[in-house]
């Protein structure tokens, strides 16, 4: 219809854009975690929350800005990564709610610090923030295409970024925060971990010819000329040597798989593969052999219930108890704010909050989390699939990968699949950076699928087409 | 582009598929495992989070209750009213320390974990009722129980009375005793409580259970098991049937070692009862001798020496022992190697007077759901026939008369046909510490006897003859018959 001028016989069919999709499905996504918050209040204290009606009507009005922005600067955009990422951050509210209510953590914080300070409130802020930012993202990023200009200053940035906490206290034997006094804390990582996708998606993207064809044979695997590989193995090299500095375990993983999955995109060359699990696997002894706060880790992941019997350390210690929390919790859960997730004590609310989805929502929660997550991902590497330039391409399958692992290695580090690492579960933890650089993240998502999604622009009309159409007697 | 994409798509399917089988195989497989680890606490807090079920007297007393703390993890704590009275029956249930005996064994049903409180269970979820434990109805009599505990008073020692005709347990005390409830928390408070109750501080063992846990040389009171022995093997008809024991009698096997009787009572070549009468040690140490080591073990078995008994709380084994002639010659008047349970000489008592029947001793009568509906009740179950009725109808006699015309008056009740018997055993090498006085004996009306009881007391530094059972332990003895017997009126 808005094809008036369009004369050709085939119009260009419009994709559906799926806004009211979208819509409908926030409404779910809003109204599970304040019926859940309604749960945890009538479980704890037998009565309503009484925060419940400004809780809902905060992530509602949140959800419905996003949606609005969407539908009004990304119309096209899919329809599912908006709904979920309000879900699992509305469900993160009510997780960490429910154990700022928990008497022992507040007495453990009132012995340890003196006084105890709900996190709840501070977690509203920074989804307002994050929601912010995902509104700037579509406000400012009008195609995504704009970031391939920025390159080399993403480089720099997060270069700068994973320097900066080398200059901070380390805060349970991990140097990832920086704090600005009256601010609170940042985990720069976070952030660093988008900056450095938009990087290698620029780099690869221009080199990636280069990079797959101008390459010599070495032992059969394809090895790439120094000039095209070294500018970016430099970059990785140097950010794992920095997080192994810093001991952020979780981050180096993540940033190493990040780059594996994007030159392996770029390329389409398998060697890569192997190449990168071969580097993964000497990188990971050599740390694990001369770093303590590493085999510490590895040692509570192999037997999680030594501390019980032997040494007290306290990552064992709360490996064993997050297994135990999942195996309480059982099939269908105790039922939310009737667990004692709360045992784990330190970091319950941070890397451990997802063995309180174990004990409280029971393996039917977990399993629908999981999903939850594995279609952000897999709507991103849609996204990926569905973009038509490279970059947006390598952009989004770069984030969603990240995102993959990211979830990866902290729920399989927690259920002790992997040696704990340290890291958030996006949009579920407890922590500023995680939820304003996941929303970022998802901004980012959308803005690209947004593009990919948009039907083709009409053809123009061609000057003779006039003269076609005229049948003179 | 799209064929790396495709593969990468897969992997990270991958990824959150092995999550979920990871989570699958810790929520689903391991669940029950991980559940009951010794490491996880919720175990501990699920059974704090409720009221415990109560431990209840057969004549309704509640002995039990439970108090809200304030405490973070545990919600309940046990307390008990009267604590040290029924500390020997119940046990305790501490948050820090654990549970013992009947808190212990029947744990599932206080606790409502049990199997049988399922339906239970299933309905107050629906009904929305406060989860709480059943109840354990025990046999005590509270009256009993009382002048039992009562009447050792500061005095160490123990009181175990049963039904003869069922087995029931009317009375376990124990002392010195503690109370259960200065450490059922697990504050500092408590664990301070618990420890200065430990042997290692306080060397009168509170936490000892004397009645059941405690084996004691039987003295006299074991002559019963021998005078039983005696008829039972035939080497006596009667019991006015002279024994042609001589006065001192020399021990078999020994270079003249004498076996002599306390003080000058009439002895030499006495009737059965009337040396049962006089408690002589040279009759009963030469049937003994006469019966050998076998037979004197095996009718020590039958009333249940040689093994635990659980009534359900474990009962140290008494014992009478493979031994050679001279040792077993002083077994046979409750000495030497020779030990037994104030429980175990209290089935003697009732076994006689039970005209020879042994009834299993138990002290659970009921188990009862939340809504009080019955889940089981015990039947009284025979556990041997030690002596035949006519034997038992001897006995009865010979112990009668200990009592209106022996070491046992003060074992008399007014209206009330008693039967009894003292013991007076040496102590330490050379009897140079304390003896224990014993004093076993059942009353008895018209339908068969309602109460047999042992009591024994330790160290009493009164007196040493034989009479001291009959001075000391007798008098505690009739009060608990008593209360028994009033209560039946």
């Amino acid at each position: 219809m808005s094809v008036v001028t369009n004369t050709t016989t085939i119009g260009a069919i419009e994709a559906p854009s799926r806004r009211n999709t979208e819509l409908a499905l926030l409404i779910f996504a809003v109204a599970i975690p304040v019926f859940a918050y309604a749960n945890v209040g009538l479980a704890m204290t037998g009565k309503l929350p009484s925060g419940m009606l400004g809780y809902g009507l905060g992530l509602g009005l949140m959800a419905g800005v996003a949606h609005l922005v969407v539908r009004k600067f990304a119309r096209y955009a899919d329809p599912l990564l908006l709904p979920l990422a309000t879900l699992l951050n509305g469900l993160g509210l009510v997780l960490i709610w429910r154990l700022d209510q928990s008497p022992r953590l507040i007495q453990r914080a009132k012995s340890a610090w003196g006084k105890f300070s709900p996190d709840a409130p501070h977690q509203l802020l920074y989804t307002a923030i994050g929601v912010a930012l995902f509104v700037g993202v579509l406000l400012l990023l009008k195609d995504h295409r704009i970031l391939q200009r920025y390159t080399y200053i993403s480089m720099a940035v997060a270069l700068f970024l994973l320097v900066l906490p080398m200059f901070f206290p380390a805060v349970n034997g991990a140097k990832i925060w920086i704090s600005i006094p009256g601010l609170g804390t940042i985990q720069p990582g976070e952030f660093a971990k988008i900056i450095i996708a938009i990087f290698f998606s620029g780099y690869l993207m221009v080199k990636r010819d280069a990079l797959a064809l101008a390459s010599r044979r070495f032992m059969g695997l394809y090895l790439p000329r120094g000039r095209d590989l070294g500018p970016i193995l430099v970059i990785w090299a140097l950010s794992i040597l920095i997080l192994v500095f810093e001991t952020d375990l979780g981050t180096s993983l993540l940033f190493f798989g990040l780059f594996v999955v994007m030159l392996y995109v770029a390329t389409e060359r398998t060697s890569w593969i192997v190449f990168g699990l071969l580097m993964s696997a000497v990188g990971a002894v050599a740390v694990a052999s001369f770093e303590p706060h590493v085999q510490s880790r590895v040692n509570a992941w192999l037997d999680p219930f030594a501390c019980y019997t032997s040494d007290k350390t306290g990552a064992c210690e709360q490996i064993g108890q997050a297994i135990m929390s999942f195996g309480s919790g059982g099939t269908l859960g105790t039922g939310l704010g009737q667990g004692n997730s709360d045992l784990i004590g330190f970091a319950a609310n941070a890397d451990f909050i997802l063995s309180t989805v174990g004990e409280e929502l029971g393996l039917a929660g977990m399993m629908a989390l999981l999903l939850i997550y594995g279609l952000i991902v897999e709507r991103g590497v849609r996204t990926a699939l569905a973009a038509r330039d490279p970059f947006g391409k390598l952009l989004a399958i770069g984030l969603s990968g990240a995102f993959a692992l990211q979830v990866f290695v902290v729920a399989g580090g927690v259920m002790g699949l992997i040696p704990l690492t340290g890291m958030t579960m996006p949009f579920l933890a407890q922590g500023g950076s995680s939820v304003i650089a996941n929303w970022a993240l998802i901004g980012i998502l959308i803005r690209i699928s947004d593009t990919a999604r948009r039907p083709a622009p009409a053809p123009a009309p061609s000057p003779d087409a006039e003269m076609t159409q005229v049948v003179r007697p | 582009m799209n064929k790396p994409l495709r593969r990468i798509a897969i992997f990270c399917g991958l990824l959150i598929l092995s999550l979920m089988i990871r989570d699958n195989w810790l929520q689903y497989v391991r669940a029950d495992e991980l559940n009951a680890n010794e490491h996880n606490r919720r175990v501990e807090i699920e059974r704090f989070a409720h009221e415990r079920g109560n431990i209840i007297t057969a004549d309704g007393q509640t002995i039990t209750g439970s108090t809200e703390t304030s405490g973070n993890d545990f919600k309940y704590k046990r307390s008990w009213k009267d604590g040290p009275t029924w500390a020997p029956v119940t046990g305790y249930a501490s948050q820090a320390f654990g549970a013992t005996q009947l808190e212990n064994l029947e744990d599932g049903i206080l606790s409502g974990t049990d199997n049988r409180l399922f339906f239970d269970r299933t309905m107050s979820m629906f009904t929305g009722d406060k989860k709480k434990g059943g109840n354990v109805i025990t046999t005590l009599n509270s009256k009993a129980q009382k002048a039992a505990f009562d009447g050792l008073g500061d005095k160490k020692g123990a009181v175990a009375a049963i039904d003869p005709r069922t087995g029931a347990i009317l009375a376990l005390a124990s002392t010195p005793s503690y109370d259960p409830s200065t450490f059922a928390g697990n504050t500092s408070k408590d664990s301070k409580a618990y420890n200065a109750l430990q042997k290692k501080v306080d060397p009168d063992d509170p936490m000892l259970n004397r009645a059941l846990r405690q084996t004691y040389p039987p003295g006299s009171t074991f002559k019963v098991v021998t005078a039983a022995a005696a008829l039972e093997n035939g080497l006596y008809s009667g019991i006015d049937d002279p024994t042609k024991s001589p006065v001192p009698y020399i021990l078999p096997d020994t270079d003249h070692q004498p076996l002599n009787n306390e003080g000058n009572i009439p002895c030499e070549n006495a009737t059965l009862k009337v040396a049962l009468q006089w408690s002589c040690n040279t009759v009963f140490g030469k049937i003994s001798a006469d019966l050998g080591n076998d037979k004197m073990k095996a009718e020590a078995e039958k009333f249940g020496f040689n093994k635990e008994i659980f009534n359900p709380v474990r009962t140290d084994a008494s014992v009478y022992p493979k031994d050679n002639r001279p040792q077993n010659a002083m077994a046979g008047i409750g000495q030497a190697s020779n030990r037994a349970t104030p429980l175990q000489m209290a089935m003697v008592a009732s076994a006689v007077a039970n005209d020879g029947k042994l009834m299993k001793p138990y002290m659970v009568d009921q188990l009862q759901a939340p809504n009080v509906d019955v889940l089981s009740k015990t039947q009284p179950e025979q556990m041997s026939q030690p002596m035949s009725a006519a034997t038992a109808q001897k006995l009865q006699k010979m112990m009668e008369f200990v009592v209106t015309d022996g070491t046992g008056k003060a074992g008399q009740i007014n209206g009330m046909t008693v039967g009894g018997k003292t013991g007076t055993a040496q102590h330490g090498v050379g009897n140079k510490d304390n003896p224990y006085a014993w004093f076993i004996s059942y009353a008895k009306s018209g339908d068969g006897s309602p109460v047999a009881v042992a009591v024994v007391i330790e160290g009493s530094d009164t007196t040493r003859d034989d009479i001291a059972g009959g001075k000391l332990a007798a008098p505690i003895a009739r009060d608990v018959m008593k209360a028994v017997l009033d209560g039946k009126k």
